[in-house]
C-alpha cells in the first residue's frame, strides 16, 4: 500500500505507559470534552458579544446583553486553558509520536500559540473593562471587540491542523511549515464545523443562564423579556445547529477512508439521530407560547450532550482505526531497538569492542589531546614543553591539574580534572613519555576497562 | 530521540525555553504563590481594622495578579509544555511516561486554583461578599493553600530530575517526593515567592496610594515588615538547598553561574548577589522604619534585583544538570545514554528515521555531518546564532586560526571529558569525520540550518 510505503518509521520511547491503554484513551475523550465545552463557550461567546454589539448601537438592548455576555467569555476563557492541560498530558502520553511530530511540524504557528492566544485574552479583559469608560467612542471599543474576536477566529486553525495532521503519517514528508499543514484534506470542513458547535453551544448555554430560575432578565436588559431571549438564542441555536450538521456531513464523506469503520458509522448516525432530535425540539419551541421552558430545555440539553459524547467517541474511533496499523509497526521496531541497543550494552561492557590500550594513553586521548598536541600550540600548551617542566616531577602535573589557574597571557584558563591521583599520574608519564620524544610502549596494565 | 527537529537557530533552542519558563515562573511566584497570602492578609486587616482602604488596596492588587496570572501567567505555563516538547520532545515524552499522574494531579489542584482565583476576584464587590466579608475571606485563604500546593506537587518533579542515578533504578512519583533535594527546594521556595510577592505588591501599592500618604505610609510599613518576616527562612532554605544539590552537579556549578569563559567574573558576581539581597533588606527595612520617606522609584529596585535573583537561581538550575537532561538516563541532546554503545557501533544516523542518509558517502559527507550537527548539538547550539558553534571553537582556539581536521576530531572525541558538561558525541568515527567537515564548511558558509517547522522532513522508510 501506498501509504505504507510513504511514512516514516520513528521510534517510540522505550518506556512503559502509566496506565491501562483504555484508562488513557477514556481520559483523553472525556477530558477533551470538558475541555472543547468551555472553548465554544469561549469562542461562541466572544461571536455573540461582538455581533450583539454591533447590533446595539441601533438597539441599546443588545449592548446590554453583549456587555453581560462578555463578562460571561473571561470566566469560561480561563477555564478552557485550564481544562486544556488534561487532555494534552493524555495525548502527550498516548500519542507521543504523532502528537509531538505534528507539534514540530508546524512548530512557529504551535508556539506562536502562546503569545498569540496572551494577547487574545488582554485584548478580551480590555473589551470587557472599557465597556463604560469607552461608551462615547464605540467605534474604538468595537474594534478592540472585532480584534479579539478575529483572534479567536484565527487560533482554532492551529489546533485544528495539528489534530488532523498526527492523524496522517504518510502526509507528514509533504508538510512544510503550519501553512502547507492547513491544506491537507478535511482541516477546513473541521474548521466550519468547530465554529457552528460553538455557536450552538454558547447560544444553549446563554439560553439556560439567562432563563434559569432568579435570573431578573428584564430589569438588566432594556426590551429583552423571558420569551424574547428564549426565541433569540433558540432561532440562533437552530440556525448554527442546520449548519452544523450540514457541515458534518460534508466533513464526514471527505473523511480520508484509513479511519473508518462500521462502528465509526454507528456512533456517527447516533449523534446525527439526536442533533436533528435537538433541532426539532428547538424548532417546537421557537414556535411555542409556553412560559414554562425548563423541562424543554433538559430534553434538548439531553440530546446535545448525547450528540456530543457520541462524536467525542466517534472522533477517538477514527484516530485509533486510523494510526492503528502505524503504531503497531513502531512498537515492534521500538521492540526491535530495545534489543539491539542491550546487545551493544552487553558488548562494551564485557570489553568486546574495547582496544586495549595503557589508561595514560586512553586518558591523554580521550581528556586532554583535545587542547594538547604534541609540538606546537592548539588550546594549551604542546607536549614538547610540559615534558621540559614537568620531566623531574610527574606530581607536579597532578597537583596542577587538579586545580588549575590562569597562567598565560592569551591562553584560555584550563578547567580542573578530579581524576585521582592514579589515573593522573597515568597520564603524566605518558605526556612526559611522548613529549620528550619516547612513547612508553606498556605504562601501566589496565584491568579495569572504563574509560578516563 | 526520533522525531523532527523543530530548531531556532538565531535565538536558540534553549533561550525559547528559558523565556517562557522565567516569566511564567516569576509569574508564578510573585503574582500568585506569594501574593495571595498577603492579599488575603490585607483584606482580614480591613476587616479587623474596619478601614475601608485596606480592603479597596488588597482588591486592586488582585486585580492586577487576576489580569496577569490568568493570561500571560496561564499561557506561559502551557508554554513550558509547548516549548519542551518542540524542543526536547525525547526528554518531556520519557518524564511524562513515568510523571504522569504526578502531573495529572497537579493539574487537578491547578483546576482548583484557577477556579477560587476566578471566584475570589469576581465576587469581591459583589453583595454575597460584602454582606459574608468571612467567606469571602476564606476563599482567599483557600486560594493561597491551593497555589503553595502547585508549587509543592511540581518541586517533586523537578527535584527528582536532579537526584542522582535513581531514575534508571526506579523512577516513579514517591522516590521523587522523597528525594533528599526536594524539601530543602520546597523549603527554600516558599519563603522565597512570599519575599519576592512582597517586593512585588509594595512596588504597586506606592504606585497606587499616592495620594493619601498617610495610608501609604501604612501599607508600605505593614507589606515591607511581612517581607522582612519571611526573610530570615529564605535564607536559611537557600543554605540547606545549596547543602542539598548533589556532589557531581557542585562540579559544574562554577561554570553554570557564568559561562565558560567568563569565569574570571565568578567572584565580582557573588558580590553581586550579596549586594542585592543586602539592598532588597534595606529597602524593607527603610519602609518599616520611615515608610513616608520612601520615594516610588527606590520601591522599583528590590522589586528588579529579586526579578533577577529569581531568573538567575532558574538558570544555575538548569544548567547544573548538565551534561543530561534527566540525570543518568538522558543527555541534553534528547539521547538516551543506554543507546550510546549502539551508536558507536553502528552509527547513529541509521538510527534515525529523519535522517535522509543512513551511510556516509564522499559525496554526503557535509550533508551528513549537518544531519549529526542537527541531531547531535543543535538542542543547545546554534550554527551563527545565540551559543553559536562557530564562536564557540573560535574562542577556543583563536579568533584567526586554522581549523584542522584531525585536531577538531580529537576534541570531538574527548570533549565530554574536557568539558564536563557536554554529552559526549554519540556516532561512529565516520560520522565524527563528517561532522568535523561540516563545521570546517559552516565556518565561512553563511546560511545557518532550518528545522523541520519550515522546511519540513525527510522520510527514509526503513
Amino acid at each position: 500500500m501506498d501509504r505504507i510505503a510513504n511514512w516514516p518509521l520513528p521510534l517510540d520511547i522505550p518506556l512503559p505507559l502509566p496506565a491501562d491503554s483504555v484508562v488513557l484513551q477514556a481520559l483523553l475523550v472525556l477530558l477533551f470534552l470538558w475541555h472543547i465545552l468551555f472553548v465554544y463557550l469561549m469562542v461562541g461567546g466572544t461571536l455573540l458579544t461582538v455581533g450583539f454589539e454591533i447590533l446595539g448601537r441601533r438597539r441599546p438592548g443588545f449592548d446590554k446583553l453583549a456587555k453581560d455576555i462578555a463578562g460571561t467569555v473571561t470566566v469560561n476563557k480561563s477555564l478552557a486553558v485550564v481544562l486544556g492541560v488534561g487532555p494534552l498530558l493524555a495525548i502527550n502520553v498516548y500519542y507521543t509520536v504523532h502528537f509531538y511530530t505534528a507539534n514540530a511540524l508546524t512548530g512557529h504557528a504551535w508556539i506562536g500559540l502562546v503569545p498569540l492566544i496572551t494577547l487574545t485574552f488582554l485584548l478580551t479583559y480590555l473589551h470587557k473593562y472599557t465597556w463604560t469608560s469607552l461608551a462615547h467612542r464605540k467605534g474604538l471599543h468595537l474594534a478592540i471587540g472585532l480584534s479579539s474576536a478575529a483572534l479567536f477566529l484565527f487560533i482554532p486553525l492551529v489546533f485544528l491542523s495539528n489534530i488532523n495532521l498526527m492523524l496522517f503519517p504518510d502526509r507528514w514528508a509533504d508538510v512544510h511549515g503550519f501553512w502547507s499543514a492547513l491544506m491537507l484534506p478535511n482541516v477546513w470542513a473541521r474548521y466550519l464545523y468547530f465554529l457552528a458547535s460553538a455557536v450552538v453551544v454558547s447560544s444553549l448555554f446563554l439560553l439556560f443562564y439567562y432563563l434559569r430560575a432568579g435570573s431578573n432578565v428584564e430589569e438588566r436588559f432594556d426590551g429583552f423579556d423571558r420569551p424574547r431571549l428564549k426565541r433569540l438564542f433558540y432561532t440562533i441555536a437552530l440556525v448554527a445547529g442546520a449548519l452544523q450538521l450540514g457541515v458534518g456531513s460534508l466533513l464526514f464523506f471527505t473523511l480520508p477512508d484509513v479511519g473508518q469503520s462500521t462502528a465509526l458509522m454507528a456512533t456517527v448516525g447516533l449523534a446525527v439521530v439526536f442533533g436533528v432530535l435537538a433541532l426539532g425540539l428547538i424548532w417546537g419551541e421557537i414556535a411555542s407560547r409556553r412560559v414554562s421552558v425548563m423541562p424543554r430545555m433538559a430534553l434538548v440539553f439531553t440530546c446535545v450532550t448525547v450528540a456530543a459524547f457520541a462524536m467525542g467517541y466517534g472522533r477517538h474511533l477514527y484516530r485509533d482505526e486510523a494510526l492503528r496499523e502505524h503504531r503497531r509497526q513502531i512498537a515492534v521496531r521500538t521492540h526491535d531497538i530495545g534489543w539491539q541497543t542491550a546487545a551493544a550494552q552487553y558488548r562494551q561492557a564485557t570489553g568486546q569492542t574495547l582496544v586495549r590500550v595503557p589508561l595514560g594513553q586512553r586518558i591523554f586521548e580521550g581528556t586532554c589531546a583535545a587542547c594538547h598536541a604534541l609540538d606546537r600550540v592548539l588550546v594549551g600548551p604542546p607536549l614538547t614543553e610540559i615534558a621540559e617542566l614537568y620531566r623531574e616531577n610527574p606530581s607536579g602535573i597532578v597537583t596542577w591539574t587538579e586545580a588549575p589557574f590562569r597562567k598565560r597571557e592569551g591562553f584560555t584558563a584550563m578547567p580542573a580534572f578530579k581524576l585521582g591521583e592514579e589515573k593522573l599520574l597515568a597520564v603524566a608519564g605518558y605526556m612526559i613519555g611522548l613529549g620528550s620524544g619516547n612513547p612508553p610502549e606498556n605504562a601501566v596494565a589496565d584491568e579495569s576497562g572504563e574509560e578516563g | 530521540m526520533d522525531f523532527p527537529v523543530f530548531h531556532l537557530d538565531l535565538f536558540g533552542n534553549r533561550l525559547l525555553i528559558a523565556v517562557i519558563a522565567t516569566v511564567h515562573v516569576l509569574i508564578n511566584h510573585m503574582l500568585a504563590v506569594g501574593a495571595m497570602p498577603l492579599i488575603a492578609f490585607l483584606e482580614w486587616r480591613g476587616m479587623k481594622t474596619g478601614d475601608r482602604r485596606w480592603d479597596d488596596l488588597a482588591y486592586r492588587l488582585l486585580f492586577v495578579c487576576f489580569i496577569v496570572t490568568t493570561t500571560l501567567g496561564a499561557l506561559t505555563g502551557v508554554g513550558i509544555w509547548f516549548s519542551t516538547s518542540l524542543v526536547n520532545p525525547g526528554a518531556i515524552g520519557s518524564l511524562i511516561r513515568v510523571f504522569f499522574w504526578a502531573w495529572f494531579t497537579e493539574w487537578t489542584v491547578f483546576v482548583t486554583e484557577v477556579v477560587l482565583i476566578v471566584a475570589y476576584f469576581l465576587s469581591w464587590k459583589t453583595t454575597w461578599a460584602q454582606q459574608n466579608k468571612g467567606r469571602h475571606l476564606a476563599l482567599g485563604v483557600a486560594l493561597s493553600i491551593v497555589s503553595w500546593l502547585t508549587m509543592a506537587v511540581i518541586v517533586a518533579v523537578l527535584g527528582f530530575q536532579m537526584d542522582t542515578g535513581v531514575w534508571t533504578v526506579q523512577p516513579g512519583f514517591w522516590t521523587a517526593v522523597l528525594n533528599p533535594v526536594y524539601l530543602p527546594q520546597l523549603f527554600f521556595r516558599t519563603p522565597f515567592a512570599l519575599v519576592t510577592a512582597a517586593l512585588f505588591l509594595i512596588m504597586l501599592t506606592g504606585a497606587f496610594t499616592r495620594r493619601d500618604t498617610d495610608f501609604r505610609g501604612q501599607a508600605i510599613k505593614t507589606m515591607s515588615a511581612w517581607a522582612l518576616v519571611f526573610t530570615l527562612p529564605m535564607l536559611l532554605g537557600a543554605w540547606s538547598y545549596w547543602r542539598a544539590i548533589p556532589e557531581r552537579m557542585m562540579a559544574n556549578l562554577d561554570t553554570a553561574l557564568t559561562t565558560l569563559s567568563a569565569t574570571q567574573f565568578l567572584d565580582p558576581l557573588r558580590w553581586l548577589i550579596l549586594a542585592s539581597v543586602v539592598a532588597v533588606l534595606a529597602v524593607c527595612l527603610w519602609g518599616v522604619r520611615a515608610p513616608r520617606r520612601l520615594p516610588t522609584v527606590v520601591l522599583a529596585v528590590p522589586f528588579l534585583l529579586a526579578v533577577w535573583q529569581l531568573s538567575y537561581f532558574e538558570r544555575v538550575r538548569e544548567f547544573i544538570r548538565k551534561p543530561d537532561v534527566i540525570e543518568a538516563y538522558m543527555y541534553s541532546n534528547g539521547l538516551r545514554a543506554a543507546d550510546y554503545p549502539m551508536y558507536s557501533e553502528t552509527g547513529l544516523l541509521t538510527h534515525c528515521a529523519y535522517s535522509p542518509m543512513d551511510e556516509i558517502t564522499d559525496e554526503n559527507r557535509v550533508a551528513a555531518g549537518q544531519e549529526m550537527f542537527r541531531l547531535a548539538c543543535s538542542r543547545c547550539h546554534t550554527t551563527h546564532g545565540v551559543n553559536s558553534v562557530v564562536t564557540k571553537l573560535e574562542t577556543m582556539y583563536g579568533p584567526d586560526a586554522q581549523w584542522v581536521a584531525d585536531d577538531l576530531d580529537l576534541y570531538l572525541k574527548g570533549m565530554h571529558n574536557a568539558r564536563p558538561f557536554m554529552p559526549p558525541l554519540p556516532g561512529n568515527d565516520a560520522e565524527r569525520g563528517a561532522l568535523v567537515d561540516y563545521l570546517i564548511a559552516l565556518r565561512n558558509q553563511p546560511a545557518g540550518l532550518d528545522g523541520a517547522q519550515s522546511h519540513g522532513i525527510v522520510a527514509r522508510n526503513n
